[in-house]
């Protein structure tokens, strides 16, 4: 018979789960490992509330096992360090974001890129390897393998620097591998939430010059004015996207709602790249003539690797960009989601764990 | 009043056209500019046949000017050169390719992809600097500025040489751009036609294992046999497809028939590249999760510039890349496009202009 997911593992959690599609998240008592040699245990302070938590918790995606306790933007202090551990100390500032094992042998590993390893094991509802799951950061502790643990830089704020661990490794890990950091290029960045407004920020450290494509003329001036975006193009708008034609070297897309791929692929110039961070439970309508005209492509990207993640948070560390939160208390979460699925925040709501999910 | 195509150009000139959307093809007189300062003239002597002559002789895609001379798989030797030409002389072997003009200042032509330039004039049936239509191929002589001829090597006989300027550059040029040119890389072709078997020859060039991924599995032993595939990929077998799953660093995609991306894109490796030559007329669907989590990418590509064109050339000739070509005299074309729209030929057609074509 198995264990109940209190009695699994000796050391005692309180999270929040959700037991159903409803996706409606309550007090939940579960147990984590004890920290091994080469594990790290973390004592969560904040953590981000990412689309990937809303499509999880209500089996959007098929592959929900309940209960499940989302959260895979964390950051918090070290409180143990396994005897191997040789990059943290108890005290230390730290962030675990979107994964927590993998296989560390194969090619992908080696090459730092842990994210796209065949056996990678997610943050939460994903398989440890003695076969039971693993529980996400709306929780008050975690321990993961130091790999998989980065620093936290001492002047980021932890709470608005949370969603890096998410949301700015997903746009900045694309931003290099697609070449999109050359000074003075022209990036579009498809969607205004909590990736699309890291990505703003993020391209303008690198120098480029960015246009916001949204459906929401209601977000311009914001986009313009508080974000630094160069620009703004209604994408419901035909006069205005016309205009806009050919202008782009490369579109970040991060809606991940299905839509038309052909109005962001006509934007681009010719070997133009269109990449594509969100996930939509359905299949998109790629039209070929415009890849074929124009040497266009579209690539994917998932999160990034432990390394890029570390780069990336220093990056915005040296840069001073962190996400621009509403922080929650835990026990509003459910409201949050909410107003997550009607995109009604600006830009990512950070549970404020420490302070307000009681024993 | 427009003036007759034969009385357009003092050059006289003679090929076949189309003249409806029927596509049937029947002699026809028309004429030539005079070969201006930067022009090479050239006796044409083979004119391959690309399925793009077949979608344009029938107006497929809505852009056709009758009467239609097609051919951009164009060879032959040079009877003329204008005073300003450096490159060519008086009896060398050059062909044409897909495109005569175009504007010589935008960011592509400045970067040598002619290709991608807004103002781009096709070989045939496209409106040239002076206002009339251009006609290609199949006919028995040819002017070009200078810029859009390509030198063929001695050792590239010039039936087999033909193809390679539309089908040859449109393979080599996304194995290059889409970094699929380096030894060992495992790359697959989809489709077995004229792009097809010349992206298998030029891959194999490079030092790829190539894996052919088809819907007939009679074009199995040729493929192993003769074109030099290492293994074959019937694409309606789905156990082959399982046991092929994650093996390919990219695929070079040459069906333009509408076909699903989502067998083709699991059948790449993580950072694979699907790279589709053939343009389906309706989208395809992309499912975004297996993208994602292989970080994987679908791209296009089309023809190639003038410059990445004569390299192309020269990479044939020195590792031997010759197309496979059933040379046909110019009485059979018609016969040839009604094959051609059945696959049934292996793998490129080649109008035997010097021989065959006779004055009208």
């Amino acid at each position: 018979m198995s264990k109940s997911s209190e009695e699994e593992h000796p050391q005692k959690a309180l999270g929040w789960a959700a037991r159903d599609s409803s996706g409606t998240l309550s007090p939940f008592h579960f147990s984590r490992r004890e920290n091994g040699d080469d594990d790290v245990t973390v004592k969560i302070f904040y953590c981000g509330v990412c689309h990937s938590d809303l499509h999880t918790v209500r089996n959007d995606w098929g592959f929900t096992r309940y209960p499940v306790v989302p959260g895979h933007e964390i950051v918090g202090v070290a409180t143990k360090v396994g005897n191997n551990v040789t990059k943290f100390k108890a005290s230390d500032r730290v962030g675990v974001g979107v994964m927590v094992g993998s296989c560390k042998t194969c090619e992908c590993c080696q090459q730092d890129l842990e994210n796209y390893c065949p056996r990678v094991i997610f943050t939460y509802n994903s398989h440890n390897p003695d076969g039971t799951i693993n529980y996400g950061g709306y929780s008050d502790m975690i321990v993961v393998d130091q790999r998989y643990v980065v620093r936290f830089p001492d002047n980021l704020p932890m709470d608005a620097g949370a969603p890096l661990l998410c949301a700015g490794i997903t746009v900045y890990s694309p931003m290099k591998y697609y070449g999109m950091t050359d000074a003075g290029k022209h990036l579009g960045v498809a969607g205004l939430g909590g990736l699309g407004h890291v990505a703003v920020k993020i391209a303008k450290a690198f120098g480029l010059k960015v246009t916001v494509i949204s459906s929401s003329p209601s977000k311009e001036s914001e986009a313009i004015n508080r974000l630094g975006a160069d620009s703004f193009l209604v994408s419901s708008d035909p006069s205005k996207m016309k205009s806009a034609i050919g202008t782009m070297d490369y579109i970040i897309d991060t809606v991940s709602a299905v839509h038309p791929l052909l109005p962001l692929l006509t934007l681009l110039k010719v070997n133009g790249k269109l990449v594509t961070v969100g996930l939509p439970n359905k299949s998109l309508e790629l039209p070929i003539f415009p890849l074929v005209l124009g040497r266009k492509l579209i690539g994917g990207s998932d999160a990034g690797g432990m390394k890029e993640t570390q780069e990336m948070l220093d990056f915005c560390a040296k840069h001073n960009i962190s996400a621009d939160i509403e922080l929650i208390r835990m026990d509003n979460i459910n409201t949050a989601m909410e107003r997550l699925a009607k995109s009604d925040v600006r830009y990512r709501f950070v549970i404020d764990v420490a302070n307000s999910l009681s024993q | 009043m427009t003036r007759l195509p034969e009385e357009e150009h003092p050059n006289k000139a003679f090929g076949w056209a189309a003249r409806d959307t029927s596509g049937v093809l029947s002699p026809f007189k028309f004429s030539r500019r005079a070969t201006g300062e930067k022009d090479v003239a050239f006796k044409v002597l083979y004119s391959g046949i690309c399925h793009s002559d077949l979608h344009m002789v029938k107006n497929e895609w809505g852009s056709s000017v009758y009467p239609l001379v097609p051919g951009h798989e164009i060879v032959g030797e040079v009877t003329a050169v204008g005073s300003k030409v450096q490159k060519f002389k008086v009896g060398d072997r050059v062909g044409v390719g897909c495109m005569v003009g175009s504007c010589q200042s935008c960011d592509s032509c400045t970067n040598k992809l002619e290709n991608y330039c807004p103002k781009m004039i096709l070989t045939y049936g496209a409106k040239y600097y002076d206002g009339t239509i251009t006609y290609g191929g199949y006919s028995n002589n040819m002017v070009a500025d200078e810029h859009f001829i390509v030198r063929i090597p001695d050792n590239l006989p010039l039936d087999a040489a033909a193809p390679l300027l539309c089908a040859g550059i449109t393979v080599y040029s996304p194995l290059r751009y889409y970094g699929l040119d380096k030894p060992d890389l495992h790359v697959g072709v989809v489709g077995l036609g004229g792009l097809g078997h010349v992206a298998v020859k030029f891959a194999k060039a490079m030092g790829a294992k190539v894996t052919v991924i088809s819907t007939s599995p009679n074009k199995k032993k040729e493929a192993l046999e003769k074109l030099g595939a290492d293994s074959f990929l019937v694409s309606r077998d789905q156990e082959q497809l399982q046991a092929a799953i994650g093996t390919l660093d990219g695929i070079i995609d040459t069906v333009s028939a509408q076909h699903p991306l989502l067998p083709l894109i699991g059948l790449l490796k993580t950072h694979g590249k699907l790279v589709l030559v053939g343009a389906p007329e309706k989208p395809l669907e992309l499912p975004a999760f297996p993208l994602l989590q292989g970080r994987k990418i679908v791209g296009g590509s089309m023809i190639g510039g003038m410059k990445e064109t004569q390299e192309m050339m020269d990479f044939a000739a020195k590792h031997s890349v010759k197309p496979d070509v059933e040379v046909i005299p110019m009485d059979y074309v018609n016969t040839a496009m009604e094959r051609l729209l059945k696959a049934d030929v292996k793998y490129r057609f080649v109008i035997d202009i010097g021989n065959t074509l006779k004055a009208a």
